[in-house]
C-alpha cells in the first residue's frame, strides 16, 4: 500500500541560527525533500542608496563599510575606485600597494568566516569556526593598528588611504604571513579529505557552468562552477597586474568545490601579500582632494573582486557635492538567483549547506 | 584588460539590422528605444563576435523627465564590455520589456528596480516587491518620494 | 496602483502571505511612534523607599545573572562582534553565557546586534513575546539605540526601544567586545538589585 503524502510549507524564518543573517525562505517540503523554495528579502534593507544621495562622496565611505560587513576594506576600495574613475583623481603608488595589502588581508578574513560558517552548517559544531576566528583575530589586530577599528574600518579615501601604516605594522604582517600557510595546512589536514565533509558536500547543490554565467554569478560561486573569471586578472585594477598569482577553479560546481576554491584563494592571497610587502615603495599615501569634492558631470562604474564576488558601484554625478545616483552591484544578491534551483530535490539539511556554501552577507543583499 | 567597446561602433553594427532603434550613441554607451530592447539584447547575446553572455548589472536612474535603465554587459569569452541604456517616459506607469529570458541574473535586479523606482518589466515571472513590504506606499528611490520625515 | 505580481507556482499564495505581512508591519509602525520607557525607571524609586533584598532574592539574582542565555539574534554587523565575544579570545563563556539558544522560549536575554528595519520589527516583537519572564534586552550598537548611521531612512526603526523595552544601551559602531562585556556586567549589576516583589511587572 502506497503512503499518501502531502507537501507542506516550512518557514525558515528571518531569525534562524543557520540563515547567516536575516534571510527568510519559504520551503515547500514533501517529507524531507525540498520541492520548492521562495526566498524573501528585505529584513535588513537600510536604504543605503537613498541615504547616500544626501551625503558627500567622502561621507559615503562609512556606508560602504556596512554593506558586506565582513569585507569592509574591499567595499571601501570598490567605492573609492569608482569615485576616482568619475573624478579622475590619481593615486600615489604607496597607497595602491597598501590598498592591495589591506584588500588581500580582508579576503583571508572573509574567507575564514565563510569557510568556518559553512563547516558549522555541515555539522562540525564549533571547532572549525573557533579555530578560524583565532586567525581572524590576528588579522583584526593588524587592521586595528592601521585604522583603529575592528570591523568597519573607513580606511580608504578618494585619492589614497587615510593614513600611513605605523612602524609596528610591517613586522607584525611579516610574522602573520609566515604562520598563516601553516594554519591553512592544519585545517586541510583535518578537513579537506574528511569523510564527513566529503559525504555532506560532494555532489550537493550543483550549479552548472552555463547557469552560473547566465545568472551573473561571480566570485567563488562562479569559479567553483569551472569558469576562470576573476576581475583581478580579467580587468586589473589598482596594481594587481604586477603580482603573480593563480585563480583556483572548481570543476563540478558543488558545495565542496566552492569550499576548496575559498581555501586555495586564501593561499593565493598570502602569496600576493608577500609580493606586495617586498615591492612596497615609500612616498605619500593620499592625494589631496577637496573635502566636499564636486566631480564633473558624468557616470562611472567601478568594480573589484571582493571576497564574495564582483562588487561594483555605479555613480552618476551632476557636478554637486552629493552623488545623483549611487547604485551598488551586490554580488551576494545576484549569486542567490539560482538558489531555488540548487536546492530543489535535496533534503532540508542539504539545502542549508547549499545556502551556506554560497557565503552571503545580508548587508549586501538588502543594502 | 576588459575592453570597453565603443557605443558608436556597436550602433553602426545595429543600424542595418534594427534601423531607427538607436536613439543616441557615444564612446561610452548607447541608448536604444525601449520597444527594440529585447531584440537588440538578443542579438548582442548571440552574435558570434559580440557574445555578451554575462549581464553584469542593471540600474535605473531618475532624471525627472524620464527614467533611464542602464545595462552593463560583459563577454567572458572575448573579455569586452558594453553599456546599453534605454529610457522610459511617463511617471505614472512606466513599463519596459524584461530581459530575464535572456539573462536570468536580471531576475532580482528587475524586481529591485520595480520596488524602488516603480518601473514594471513585462515578461518577468515574478514582478513584485523584493525589499519593501507589500502595501508600502510609493517608490523610495524616485526623486519626488517623501515619507513625511 | 499597487499591482500584485506573484509567480503562481507555489502551493500557497505568496501574494496573500506578503499582503498579510505588510498589513502587520504597517499596523506595528502606526502604534510605535513613541519610544517605550526603559524598565528601570522604577528601580531607583523602590530602592529609595527602602525595600531590602532578602537572602532569597540575593540567591535568585546570583543564579539568574550568572547564567544568562542569549537568543541567537544577529541581524547585522554587530553580530560579528557578538560572535567574536563568544569566540575564544574574549570568551563570553566565563559569564556562563556561551549557550546561545535558538529558541526564544529557552532564552532570557536578547542582545540586539544589528539595525532594526520596519520589516523585521514584527518578528522581533514576536521573539521578545515568546521569551519567558524574567527577560532582559541589551541594545548593542548605535543602530539599536537610535538608528545609528541610518537614521532618517524610510525603512529603519529609530532604535529598538520603539518596539521592545531595553535595559542596557551599549554605544559603538560596532562596540568592541570589551564594551559588550562591560554592558553585560552592567546588566548583571542591575539584576543583582531585583527583588521578588517586582516580579509582577
Amino acid at each position: 500500500m502506497a503512503i499518501k503524502t502531502e507537501p507542506f510549507v516550512l518557514n525558515v524564518g528571518p531569525q534562524h541560527p543557520s540563515t547567516h543573517g536575516v534571510f527568510r525562505m519559504r520551503m515547500t517540503l514533501d517529507g524531507e525533500v525540498v520541492v520548492d523554495m521562495e526566498p524573501v528579502f528585505g529584513y535588513l534593507h537600510r536604504s543605503i542608496e537613498k541615504l547616500a544621495e544626501g551625503r558627500t562622496y567622502t561621507q559615503n565611505i562609512p556606508f560602504t563599510d556596512r554593506l558586506d560587513y565582513l569585507a569592509s576594506m574591499s567595499n571601501n576600495l570598490a567605492y573609492v575606485l569608482a569615485v576616482e574613475k568619475l573624478a579622475g583623481v590619481p593615486v600615489p603608488e604607496r597607497a595602491e600597494y597598501l590598498r592591495v595589502i589591506m584588500a588581500e588581508l580582508q579576503r583571508i578574513a572573509s574567507h575564514l568566516i565563510g569557510v568556518g560558517a559553512f563547516l558549522n552548517d555541515c555539522g562540525a559544531f564549533m571547532t572549525p569556526i573557533l579555530y578560524m576566528m583565532r586567525e581572524r583575530e590576528k588579522i583584526l589586530d593588524l587592521f586595528e593598528m592601521v585604522s583603529g577599528q575592528r570591523l568597519t574600518y573607513n580606511y580608504m579615501r578618494v585619492g589614497g588611504v587615510s593614513q600611513d601604516i605605523p612602524e609596528e605594522f610591517l613586522p607584525a604582517l611579516a610574522k602573520f604571513v609566515k604562520v598563516m600557510p601553516g594554519f591553512i595546512d592544519e585545517y586541510d589536514q583535518l578537513l579537506a579529505e574528511n569523510e564527513i565533509v566529503l559525504a555532506r558536500a560532494k555532489g550537493v547543490g550543483i550549479l552548472p557552468k552555463e547557469l552560473a554565467i547566465n545568472i551573473s554569478a561571480s566570485g567563488p560561486v562562479l569559479r567553483g562552477s569551472g569558469v576562470k573569471w576573476d576581475i583581478r586578472k580579467a580587468d586589473p585594477y589598482s596594481v594587481y597586474d604586477r603580482f603573480e598569482f593563480d585563480i583556483p577553479t572548481g570543476s563540478v560546481g558543488d558545495c565542496y568545490d566552492r569550499y576548496r576554491v575559498k581555501v586555495q584563494e586564501m593561499r593565493q592571497s598570502v602569496r600576493i601579500i608577500k609580493q606586495a610587502m617586498e615591492q612596497l615603495p615609500s612616498g605619500e599615501v593620499l592625494t589631496e582632494v577637496p573635502l566636499r569634492m564636486r566631480p564633473p558631470e558624468g557616470e562611472a562604474y567601478g568594480h573589484i573582486e571582493a571576497p564574495k564576488g564582483e562588487l561594483g558601484f555605479y555613480l552618476v554625478s551632476d557636478n554637486s557635492e552629493t552623488p545623483y545616483r549611487f547604485h551598488i552591484r551586490a554580488s551576494c544578491l545576484i549569486n542567490l538567483t539560482a538558489l531555488s534551483d540548487m536546492m530543489i530535490g535535496w533534503k532540508v539539511a542539504d539545502a542549508i549547506i547549499t545556502f551556506g556554501s554560497i557565503d552571503i552577507c545580508m548587508g549586501e543583499v538588502d543594502r | 584588460m576588459t575592453v570597453a567597446l565603443s557605443g558608436k561602433e556597436i550602433a553602426s553594427k545595429l543600424q542595418p539590422r534594427f534601423p531607427g532603434s538607436v536613439v543616441e550613441s557615444s564612446e561610452s554607451s548607447l541608448v536604444v528605444k525601449s520597444e527594440s530592447l529585447l531584440d537588440i539584447a538578443s542579438f548582442l547575446k548571440t552574435a558570434p563576435d559580440l557574445d555578451f553572455d554575462y549581464l553584469t548589472a542593471i540600474t535605473a536612474v531618475d532624471y525627472y523627465a524620464y527614467f533611464e535603465v542602464v545595462y552593463q554587459l560583459t563577454s567572458i569569452e572575448h573579455n569586452h564590455s558594453l553599456v546599453v541604456k534605454t529610457r522610459c517616459y511617463g511617471r505614472d506607469n512606466p513599463v519596459l520589456p524584461s530581459v530575464v529570458s535572456l539573462w536570468r541574473g536580471a531576475d532580482f535586479q528587475e524586481r529591485e528596480i520595480y520596488d524602488l523606482m516603480g518601473i514594471r518589466f513585462d515578461g518577468h515571472p515574478n514582478m513584485k516587491r523584493i525589499f519593501l513590504w507589500a502595501g508600502f506606499k510609493g517608490y523610495p528611490l524616485r526623486k519626488d518620494f517623501s515619507d513625511g520625515n | 496602483m499597487e499591482v500584485e505580481g506573484g509567480s503562481k507556482r507555489y502551493i500557497y499564495s505568496d501574494v496573500e502571505l506578503d499582503r498579510a505581512e505588510g498589513e502587520q508591519i504597517e499596523a506595528l509602525k502606526a502604534r510605535s511612534q513613541e519610544p517605550i520607557p526603559d524598565p528601570d525607571q522604577w528601580l531607583d524609586e523602590e530602592i529609595r523607599r527602602g525595600i531590602l533584598l532578602t537572602t532569597v532574592d540575593a540567591v535568585l539574582d546570583w543564579a539568574r545573572r550568572s547564567s544568562l542565555w542569549p537568543v541567537t539574534f544577529a541581524p547585522a554587523c554587530c553580530a560579528f562582534e557578538l560572535i567574536a565575544t563568544a569566540a575564544s579570545r574574549f570568551d563570553i563563556s566565563r559569564f556562563g553565557m556561551e549557550i546561545f539558544r535558538a529558541s526564544p522560549r529557552q532564552a532570557d536575554l536578547m542582545i540586539t546586534a544589528g539595525t532594526l528595519t520596519w520589516k523585521m520589527a514584527p518578528q522581533v516583537k514576536r521573539i521578545y513575546d515568546q521569551m519567558a519572564e524574567p527577560k532582559w534586552v541589551i541594545a548593542m550598537g548605535a543602530c539599536a539605540i537610535s538608528g545609528g548611521i541610518f537614521t532618517g531612512s524610510y525603512s529603519v526603526v529609530p532604535g529598538y526601544n520603539r518596539i521592545i523595552p531595553v535595559d542596557v544601551y551599549i554605544p559603538g559602531c560596532p562596540p568592541r567586545p570589551e564594551a559588550l562585556l562591560y554592558g553585560i556586567r552592567m546588566l548583571h549589576n542591575k539584576i543583582a538589585k531585583r527583588s521578588l516583589l517586582q516580579e509582577g511587572r
